[in-house]
């Protein structure tokens, strides 16, 4: 026998028994078909709705792609090739392609500019992203925005240069006196780089930028895609450290800073973008003298940083809350002063713990660059209402574009969820 | 309570208590909003002294040793940590931060960083102690806690005692005068009790300062020098362990330890 006897209680096994194959129904496809779509009456009635679904999407879409016309030059001539069948225009994307990605300003010979700069984008962040790449490569970030800057504006090397000199010395003076004193470092430092920018910006000539070696490009004749992913780079890139500002200020215990945190993130989450965009496009002249001429590219990349730093704060916030108080009492009994228990041990838990919410006002704010159309800023959404729409040609071929358009940003946006999950997996210490 | 620690003879020798003031505390008094928690506390330890706080749950005891490296600020009277008195002058207070060492109930290792880099990071931020040395410095108190093999894991793959341990290593890697323990083993199952107050009592041979806000009466009775009863914000009683536990004075401390050791 086997097994023990039902009525017994000692019992010891005389035999092994030996291994036999389940019943056909409990493996295989049968079983997981079972199990997963069929397991009771409505399950089975969900999976025939759900696959009727599907078919009856793929039906009215696949032909509508596969038929898609790439060739012709116009809207007319594609619904010739087409004779009455179901087809997309995608020629449209062919013939304006350029358009789409740069704008119809940006000059034609200078498109390898910001091929490169993005080329270039990708090795500048790859750093920052993987924290296992060497630690050098972080010294090509730094210098990123201003080669970019210079690649995509183009006119004299002196003005990314300049710049970049200033922060230069403002971080040498920052590194000797900001150990010691913080206050003197930091503020000393934003001076001596504003002496540094108003002295190097008088030494410019005027006309240098008319002979330099790349042609100047004006801000207003920037557009496309280009466009939203220079906002959208520039902006997250200074809404996170802004944010973590704002986060950290709004738990000081000094009044003043806390309130002055407290009012701008209240205000600026309590305000429509779109309405920010309207001021920076219009009233922010009133408030800077009337000879200044902010750069518009600017003024939009202030207010969509302030909008999402003010979010992102509040992420922060969420996350540095959660921490236990006990982190920061052992970061205190050990001597650390606030920087370092901040900078070591608070902030990279707290950040960790906010990773989902910043992805989630990074992806929103890479979404909302669309807004700047609105402001007759010529991004892609802005190019394919204006210039690419409004065409005699192409009058009407909304589907194409727009889903162009949503194909684009999801590649984007699908990219940097993955990334943040992956980022999260790696960071889980076991706790 | 339980007598966990009886399986070993301690090693004296070196437990001597010298002349030296370490901490004195003069009149001091805090109070939570309205609500008086610590009155009018005057104590004075010396080198090499061993003290155990007991009494009852929220008699003010974790916060008077969390007043002596300013976790909690105090309002009136003064605190003197060897020679410096506590002010606001952040100076000041991390100066003694440094010298003085904390272990609390929960730990408080930090998840993100291994073991060893938990023991290395104030050594190499607060102390500038160059990474290969505060790295060698914290082997050997691992050694001593008895988790070299644990370096590189991160506190939340390890028990609770082995995380107590790191804890003390952490403190230790600063090479503190002056050791405050608050509650270390009330988190801790019994078999983890032990292990951590070994490593308590080897800490006192070696002629520690300790104080102790605990209730392992077994610790206090062999450990201690002194011990100490608080309650309702105020000291007590204080004693010698013999006394304090054979012959307790004030009523109060009786109605205790008949509480805590009558089981």
């Amino acid at each position: 026998m086997a097994g023990p006897d039902k009525n017994s209680i000692a019992f010891v096994a005389t035999e092994v028994i030996p291994e036999s194959p389940p019943p056909a129904r409990e493996t295989g496809i049968v079983k997981w078909g079972r199990e997963n779509l069929f397991s009771s009456i409505p399950n089975g009635i969900l999976t025939l709705v759900s696959l009727w679904l599907i078919y009856v999407i793929l039906s009215s879409t696949l032909p509508w792609i596969l038929n898609g016309v790439w060739t012709t030059s116009s809207l007319a001539e594609c619904r010739e090739v087409l004779a009455g069948k179901t087809g997309a225009c995608f020629s449209v994307l062919t013939e304006r392609w350029n358009q789409l990605l740069y704008g119809f300003k940006y000059p034609t010979d200078a498109y390898w500019r910001p091929n490169l700069a993005f080329v270039l984008m990708l090795v500048a962040i790859a750093p920052v992203l993987f924290f296992d790449l060497p630690r050098k490569m972080l010294v090509f970030t730094a210098l990123y925005p201003f080669v970019a800057f210079w690649l995509i504006w183009g006119g004299t090397i002196m003005a990314p240069v300049v710049a970049l000199l200033g922060f230069v010395i403002a971080g040498a003076f920052f590194q000797k006196f900001g150990r010691s004193n913080f206050a003197l470092g930091f503020f000393g430092g934003a001076v001596i780089a504003l002496i540094v920018w108003s002295i190097g910006g008088a030494l410019i000539p005027e006309g240098a930028s008319e002979n330099a070696v790349l042609s100047a490009v004006p801000s207003r004749d920037l557009g496309g895609f280009m466009l939203n992913m220079m906002l959208g780079l520039t902006c997250v890139s200074l809404s996170i450290p802004l944010g973590i500002a704002l986060a950290l200020g709004r738990q000081s215990n000094m009044p003043l800073i806390k309130g002055i945190c407290v009012v701008f993130i209240e205000f600026v989450r309590g305000v429509p973008l779109i309405t920010l965009l309207f001021v920076a496009s219009v009233m922010l002249s009133y408030f800077f003298p009337p000879e200044s001429t902010v750069d518009l590219f600017l003024r939009v990349v202030i207010m969509i940083t302030m909008f999402s730093a003010a979010y992102i704060a509040e992420v922060i916030r969420g996350g540095l809350a959660a921490l236990p108080k006990g982190q920061y009492e052992a970061a205190d009994s050990l001597g650390l002063d606030y920087a370092q228990a901040m900078r070591l041990i608070i902030l990279p838990q707290a950040l960790k713990i906010s990773i989902p919410g910043i992805v989630n006002v990074a992806v929103g704010l890479f979404k909302d660059t669309t807004l700047v159309s609105v402001i007759s800023m010529f991004d892609l959404v802005g190019m394919i209402r204006g210039p690419i729409l409004a065409s005699t040609e192409w009058n009407g071929v909304y589907w194409e574009l727009l889903g162009f358009a949503a194909l684009l940003f999801f590649v984007v946006c699908y990219s940097i969820s993955q990334y943040s999950q992956w980022l999260e997996r790696k960071l889980h210490k076991g706790h | 309570m339980s007598e966990l620690i009886s399986d070993r003879a301690i090693d004296r020798s070196k437990m001597q208590v010298s002349d030296n003031v370490a901490i004195e505390i003069n009149n001091m008094n805090k109070w939570y909003g309205t609500f008086h928690v610590l009155r009018d506390i005057n104590l004075t330890v010396n080198e090499g002294e061993r003290i155990v706080i007991a009494g009852p749950s929220g008699s003010g005891k974790s916060t008077l040793i969390r007043c002596i490296n300013r976790l909690e600020e105090h309002q009136s009277g003064d605190i003197f940590v060897d020679g410096t008195e506590l002010t606001s002058d952040l100076k000041n207070i991390d100066k003694i931060r440094s010298e003085v060492g904390m272990c609390f109930q929960h730990f408080n290792l930090f998840p993100h960083l291994t073991i060893l880099e938990n023991c290395t990071l104030a050594p190499i931020w607060v102390r500038k102690t160059p990474k290969k040395e505060a790295e060698e410095t914290a082997m050997h108190f691992l050694e001593k806690v008895k988790i070299p093999e644990q370096a590189d894991k991160y506190p939340g793959q390890l028990s609770g005692g082995q995380q107590q341990r790191v804890a003390i290593a952490r403190s230790l890697c600063m090479r503190p005068r002056i050791m405050l323990f608050d509650e270390p083993t009330s988190a801790l199952d019994p078999e983890m009790i032990k292990e951590v107050l070994d490593t308590m009592i080897e800490l006192a041979e070696e002629g520690m300062t300790m104080l102790c806000v605990t209730h392992e009466m077994g610790f206090a009775r062999q450990v201690a020098n002194r011990v100490i009863f608080m309650d309702a914000g105020q000291i007590v009683e204080q004693n010698e362990p013999e006394e304090f536990f054979n012959n307790p004075k004030s009523e109060r401390t009786q109605l205790f330890l008949s509480q805590i050791l009558g089981h």
